[in-house]
């Protein structure tokens, strides 16, 4: 059995021993892309479960071993984890915890410290904790994040946002029930066959993959009904997982309506930028803006040909990072990084823009950032575009889904008022 | 001609209405439904069979319990809002806005321009339910309620968030003798406050506005504060007679555009929907058996003192009163505890009264056979009964219930009193209370919220009570406040939970409330060996009963459970050892008076809220104030930095050391500017600009920006920017400053130096929401002061760029500035310093008031400050002892620069045998979700004791004693232990 062993700050560490021997469990954020995520790390030889268990009991343990006012994401991804070492059937001597850290002014930042005192709480302190970042912070000699890994990682992000973009766009309309989910299936599995193969991580590939894939889910039998399009922006955790949610995507779709979720690239594109920025409104190294200018340049690129893929189809395209950038001026600075910052206002903004004004703002109770970025925003989208209709949500352990659902559907059934009075005021704003 | 029909289903009440082809109504009905929402709307159409039987009918279904009911049914469903706004469109169509207040739903419409429809959050619970949670709390009903507030002379100051906090605010005024009429309109202020703050969100409520809902409907006192505050005549504040049935009618409107169906169809639908119910959220039973029962209700029996006859005992006799926040409570007991009389009641909102009428009472048992030689008071009222009554001796809460518990459980190491409206929970360590937690803000879920519910429900609470004892499937509720509880209840009730299930899980939920919530608890060895529980609602069964099964542990009860404060009183009154009680003698009662007169102390800014308690002979009791001076006494001025401070940066306006020649720059005065001030001050009257700073804080300049707050929970110290910034422009200064910073100065003692979002941004915020600033030129550019040579590179830059100075000015003037900033620094520590040096010299305990920089605020403060140094304590701030440490790794995120002063603080006040500190914490905040554990475990480890007070825009200074006395208590026995 693998030693336990500590850095000089006294962190336990995940070693070289325990990648062999251990499992590790790591948490679902968005179904599509978390789950390529694994099958990568699966593939460089990790031992990885997904958790997709939601029930009860997580927000339970959560509320056991994570201070109650702390957000509602840490609670649950804590809580999940937790849960699964204790009633998962997993050896808890034999597993270990992803958890991604951010860095950042945010209480999000500090998740993997508040993982840690939980899992002292609940007598678990033998697990060690691998955190997931791209800022070298928290090394662990059991694992790596090595260049061709990140590379694959990011082709993934990419793959994902169009695969979740194009079935978004189907799903509704499928006149065969589960067949776009079916195709996210294959995809998925096609995608990692071929990256184990080396094959689809350049951008030549990747543009000819994107062809590929939007082609099948076009070629999916749908309906010519019409269908009220609902933008989801929030915090990021309950703006994607079904879990920090309530399901909210199934139930937009229960009402008749038409998910529209803005993707990982831009925040991705966003976290890069906002150390380029700093350098621009602060000061600071030369050589770091420019690496940061590269790196984001690159992503934008691809991100450049997922749009263009989009564009030839019948599908919706969203803007570019760059484009959404432009469309945030007069609202919120560069240097709004904490949390979403500026990203989330922007993707409002795009939402309004592309013709889906219609918008479930998500948020933790008292997230912090979205009092300004969020909720602090929707009376100027307000006066500035009259036709936008945001209802904003918080999501919480006491919070009930038929309160969150009744204020949805009000939106819905603006949504439809709106759209009327629209008509009566042709050409009338937007 | 086809009939329509709507069917609006909230809450409490259940409304049905028929519209004819004109949109005439032919048939209204308005009834509470008992959470019996299907079976009621079922009868009522049941109830007009004859005018719809056999006939073809549109019908839609509404309301925010109508959702369940019409999926179940497959009915037709229409969003109630949309609904009323429907409803509003054709009967009253020149309307501008729409107020509709329900049971547990505040709406607001807006019409004109774009249409605007929104609800409250799920945060807000300034409705229906809470005016009736109101009502139950002043022992009247809802129209008596209304009847008393019509009759007011003063509005105090509520809480309107949440019932939780009303409670809390409320409770003081009505124990302190506060007048019943001005409690009434104060409560109905509350909810006008609420809707206003909370669901207008910046656009502006004028021209005709149309109220509708229940409680607008029959609430007289209701509609007069809201047409006071909104200042609208009678043209411009429209009733409409049909006001608390508009959800349904337009609900009928709407079927216009949904099939017509045969009625008896329809009618069959809704009756047969019954079975089709979900599955619940289920836990396992309280108890399995009736065996299992008596055998838990045997051992917990054991736990009772001596009962004694009062007609028969001869000899000295103590009186202990516990004067609680609803309920008063009486003992008598003899030397040896056991119990002569004992007394339990609600104190009908006047404990004056009630505790006169005992002690008559008493006094008549007693005869000349018991001498009555000690007398004392604990609980809320324990200020005004003292005074009343002449008692020997006044106790804080803690300290009499570690008594009473002490009697019964010497081992006793962690004590949780439920009572009706608050939780206390408090560990022993060494003889001494230590660790109190009491239920503050969003954590209730007390006794009387069981009781509310029960009533609710149709039933008392006892009877409630035993109704879940033998469930074999309670409901899980989650464990949160009162407000999102009532959501959890009717979910359960639409998920199909019987009134049993729901039972059960509410005493389940208080206790998980109060574990997870409250006390924060992984294991119940974080509690305790010898665990003692007490308070009015351990006497239900099932409440106990979740309790230890929750901790897995066993527990006592004592049978006087409900009385353990006033039990706890007679023996600290029999402890004194008095010669004779100075209590009021049976002759002196005979001619007692009591009258009380609420004031508005106008000696200092704080305004408290006073009341003149005024007793036979020329006693006289001020209750509500925070400092000696209404009492006709000096205010004392022992060393109080926080004063220090504020004086010091309130001072930093003007023109400094240059001419004013630039213009006037105003700078509000709140949140980073309580740190950053002395720079930006210096930098400004350098380059000759006049420093205008914003009035100081009030709750009127927050009223005045109430209305431009677009997100209710930020804290209030951020939500009091908006009210700054108002009166800034209406200064007319030239420009107002106020840049966005996400990062502060580095102090080189943390991982990184952040300022929190909320700090970092809210100027962003301001621009986006207040329209006033379109006025003036608001100037919020993102500052970096934590670099300072890239400072003086880009400040100067942007001080060239917006004012045209020149560059070289500029970077003089930012160079002075980080001089100032430094010089300021150095004040607070070496005044701190001679604080605290004084107070060793004269023998003086030291607090450290751990905050941010902004809680130096009066009014976010509340003047706790002059609270604490009125018990004898000098003060200093966090920033005057911190700079001592050195960084140390700590176990979470090290990462704000003002939070990181409060890890330091307290390392250092480990090392300092004089030193207490205690933190303050703004409601709301997210960084102290984090801070509070880390600066509770750093204290522990260094053997202090840990005191949080949490503030919000309305202070509940009793909480505050408590923690503040329990402290002082704990000191001094450590004290007499240590010698």
């Amino acid at each position: 059995m693998a030693e336990l062993k500590y850095d000089k700050d006294g962190r336990l560490l995940f070693t070289k021993e325990m990648k062999e021997e251990y499992t590790i469990l790591m948490p679902q954020m968005l179904p599509v892309h978390f789950g390529m995520f694994q099958q990568l790390l699966i593939l460089e030889g990790y031992k990885v479960d997904m958790l997709t268990t939601n029930h009860r009991g997580i927000v339970d343990e959560g509320l056991k071993y994570v201070h109650n006012d702390t957000c509602y994401p840490a609670l649950l991804v804590i809580g999940q984890l937790i849960d699964a070492i204790k009633h998962g059937g997993y050896d808890p001597h034999k597993v270990a915890l992803f958890i991604t850290q951010t860095g950042g002014g945010c209480r999000a930042s500090n998740y993997i410290h508040l993982l840690r005192k939980a899992l002292e709480k609940a007598g678990l302190e033998f697990v060690p904790v691998i955190s997931v970042n791209l800022s070298g912070l928290e090394k662990n000699p059991g694992f790596s994040l090595t260049l061709p890994l990140v590379r694959k990682l990011i082709y993934a992000m990419l793959y994902g946002d169009l695969l979740v973009n194009a079935a978004n766009q189907v799903r509704p309309y499928e006149l065969t029930q589960g067949e776009t989910d079916a195709m996210l299936d294959r995809w998925q599995k096609t995608l990692i066959d071929g990256f184990q193969a080396g094959k689809g991580m350049s951008r030549k590939q990747m543009r000819d993959n994107f062809d590929a894939i939007l082609a099948d889910f076009a070629a999916i039998p749908v309906s010519q009904e019409e269908k009220v399009r609902v933008g989801v922006v929030g915090e990021i955790y309950v703006k994607f997982s079904p879990l920090g949610n309530n399901n909210l995507e199934d139930f937009l779709l229960s009402e008749g309506a038409e998910p529209v979720v803005p993707g990982l690239t831009d925040f991705m594109i966003f976290k890069i930028f906002n150390r380029e920025v700093d350098v621009n409104i602060y000061g600071g190294l030369w050589a770091k803006k420019k690496f940061c200018q590269l790196f984001k340049g690159y992503i934008e690129a691809c991100q450049k040909d997922m749009i263009a893929a989009l564009k030839k189809t019948r599908f919706r395209a969203p803007g570019t990072f760059e484009n959404m950038h432009q469309l945030v001026q007069g609202y919120l600075g560069d240097g709004n990084k904490m949390g979403e910052g500026w990203l989330l206002t922007g993707e409002m903004l795009e939402l309004i823009h592309s013709g889906v004004p219609n918008i479930v703002c998500t948020q933790p109770f008292g997230c912090l950032p979205n009092h300004i970025v969020g909720k602090g925003m929707i009376r100027k989208l307000k006066d500035d575009y009259p036709n936008s209709n945001i209802v904003a949500i918080d999501y919480d352990p006491g919070a009930t889904k038929i309160n969150q659902e009744n204020r949805i559907k009000l939106m819905l059934a603006n949504a439809k008022a709106l759209a009327k009075q629209g008509k009566e005021l042709v050409g009338a704003n937007v | 001609m086809i009939l329509r029909v709507g069917i609006d289903i909230g809450s409490t009440t259940v409304k049905v209405v028929v519209l004819d082809e004109d949109n005439k109504l032919l048939f209204r009905s308005y009834e509470r439904h008992y959470s019996k929402a299907r079976e009621r709307a079922c009868e009522t159409l049941r109830s007009i069979e004859d005018m719809l039987k056999g006939k073809d009918v549109r019908l839609v279904v509404t309301g925010s319990a109508g959702l369940g009911v019409a999926k179940a049914a497959g009915l037709d469903f229409v969003q109630e809002v949309y609904a009323t706004a429907a409803a509003v469109n054709a009967y009253i169509p020149d309307t501008d806005a729409v107020i509709e207040l329900g049971g547990e739903d505040a709406k607001i419409i807006f019409f004109g321009g774009a249409l605007e429809e929104r609800m409250n959050g799920s945060c807000a619970g300034g409705t229906g339910a809470f005016i009736d949670q109101m009502a139950t709390l002043m022992n009247v009903t809802v129209s008596e309620l209304d009847q008393l507030s019509l009759k007011h002379e003063k509005i105090y100051p509520i809480a309107s968030r949440c019932g939780v906090f009303a409670k809390s605010d409320i409770q003081p005024i009505l124990n302190q003798g506060g007048r019943k009429e001005d409690v009434a309109a104060s409560i109905f202020q509350a909810v006008v406050d609420q809707t206003v703050a909370g669901l207008t969100q910046g656009r502006e409520l004028k021209g005709k506005i149309v109220f509708l809902g229940g409680p607008l409907h029959f609430l007289m006192g209701l509609r007069e504060r809201f047409v006071d505050t909104l200042q609208l005549d009678q043209e411009h504040a429209v009733f409409p007679e049909d006001g608390d049935c508009f959800a349904a009618m337009g609900a009928a409107l709407c079927a216009s555009d949904y099939e017509a169906r045969p009625f008896d169809e329809l009618l069959r639908l809704l009756e047969e929907s019954k079975a089709a119910t979900s599955v619940v959220d289920t836990m396992p039973p309280l108890f399995e058996s009736q065996a299992d029962y008596d055998a838990f209700t045997a051992r917990h029996n054991a736990s009772t003192p001596p009962q004694l006859d009062v007609s028969a005992y001869t000899g000295d006799a103590y009186l202990g009163i516990d004067a609680g926040s609803t309920t008063t409570k009486i003992v008598l007991i003899a030397p040896d505890g056991g119990l002569l009389y004992t007394y339990y009641h609600s104190n009908l909102g006047n404990p004056v009264a009630i505790a006169l009428e005992q002690l008559k009472e008493i006094y008549k048992l007693c005869g000349d056979r018991i001498k009555i030689k000690g007398s004392a008071v604990t609980g809320y009222g324990e200020d005004l009964i003292k005074n009343a009554f002449s008692c020997d001796l006044g106790l804080v809460e803690t300290v009499a219930h570690y008594r009473a518990a002490a009697h019964f459980n010497p081992d006793v190491d962690f004590i949780i009193d439920i009572g009706g409206q608050d939780m206390k929970c408090f560990k022993i360590r060494n003889g001494a209370v230590d660790s109190i937690m009491l239920n503050e803000a969003c954590s209730s879920g007390c006794g009387s919220f069981i009781e509310t519910f029960a009533k609710a429900l149709g039933y008392g609470i006892a009877d409630f009570a035993k109704l879940g004892l033998f469930t074999q499937k309670p409901v899980n509720l989650g464990s949160r406040c009162t407000v999102f509880m009532n959501s959890s209840v009717k979910q359960a009730q639409k998920d199909g939970a019987s009134v049993e299930d729901i039972s059960a899980g509410l005493s389940i939920s208080i206790v998980k409330n109060a574990i997870y919530k409250v006390i924060r608890a992984a294991s119940a060895d974080d509690l305790g060996q010898h665990i003692v529980v007490q308070g009015g609602t351990f006497h239900n069964d099932a409440v106990l009963r979740a309790f230890e099964q929750e901790l897995g542990r066993e527990v006592t009860r004592p049978t006087i459970a409900g009385i353990m404060g006033a039990f706890g009183a007679a023996l600290a009154a029999r402890d004194l050892k008095l010669e004779k009680s100075s209590l009021l003698s049976e002759t002196a009662l005979q001619s007692f008076t009591h009258t009380a007169k609420p004031v508005t102390c106008n000696l200092c800014t704080n305004h408290c809220s006073l009341t003149v308690n005024s007793f036979d002979g020329g006693r006289r009791f001020i209750s509500g104030n925070r400092c000696s001076r209404p009492l006709g006494k000096e205010k004392t001025e022992l060393p109080d930095l926080y004063r220090y401070k504020y004086q010091k940066l309130r001072a930093m306006e003007g023109r400094g050391f240059g001419d004013g020649s630039r213009g006037r720059i105003g700078i509000p005065f709140g949140l980073n500017m309580y740190e950053n001030l002395p720079f930006w001050f210096e930098l400004f009257t350098r380059l000759n600009f006049e420093v205008v700073l914003s009035p100081e804080s009030s709750r009127k300049l927050y009223i005045k920006g109430q209305r431009t707050i677009p997100s209710d929970t930020v804290c209030y110290p951020a939500k009091l920017l908006h009210g700054h910034v108002e009166a800034l422009v209406e200064a007319g200064v030239d420009a107002i400053f106020y840049p966005c910073m996400s990062y502060n100065f580095d102090e080189k003692s943390s991982d990184n130096n952040y300022n929190c979002p909320v700090v970092a941004y809210y100027p962003e915020l301001l621009a986006a929401n207040m329209p006033d600033l379109k006025k003036t030129r608001f100037l919020n550019p993102y500052a970096g002061l934590h670099r300072q040579k890239d400072y003086e590179r880009i400040g100067s830059q942007w001080f060239a760029d917006t004012f045209g100075i020149p560059r070289k000015e500029a970077v003089n003037a930012i160079r002075a500035a980080y001089q100032a900033y430094d010089r300021y620094k150095e004040d607070v520590h070496r005044t701190g310093q001679q604080y605290i040096d004084q107070a060793r010299a004269q023998g003086l305990p030291i607090i450290v008031l751990a905050g941010r920089p902004y809680h130096i605020d009066p009014e976010i403060n509340h003047g706790i400050n002059d609270l604490i140094t009125s018990f004898g304590f000098v003060l200093v701030s966090e920033d005057a002892v911190a700079f001592h440490e050195e960084y140390a790794p700590r176990k979470v995120l090290n990462q704000w620069t003002f939070q990181a002063r409060m890890y330091n603080a307290a390392r250092y006040v480990c090392q300092q045998p004089d030193m207490e500190l205690v933190q303050l914490v703004s409601f709301g905040c997210g960084t102290d979700a984090i801070t509070g554990d880390e600066v509770r475990s750093i204290l522990e480890q260094g053997g202090k004791l840990y005191t949080q007070l949490k503030i919000d825009d309305i202070s509940n200074l009793g909480a505050v004693k408590i923690r503040v006395r329990s402290l002082m208590a704990a000191m001094e026995e450590r004290k007499r232990r240590g010698n």
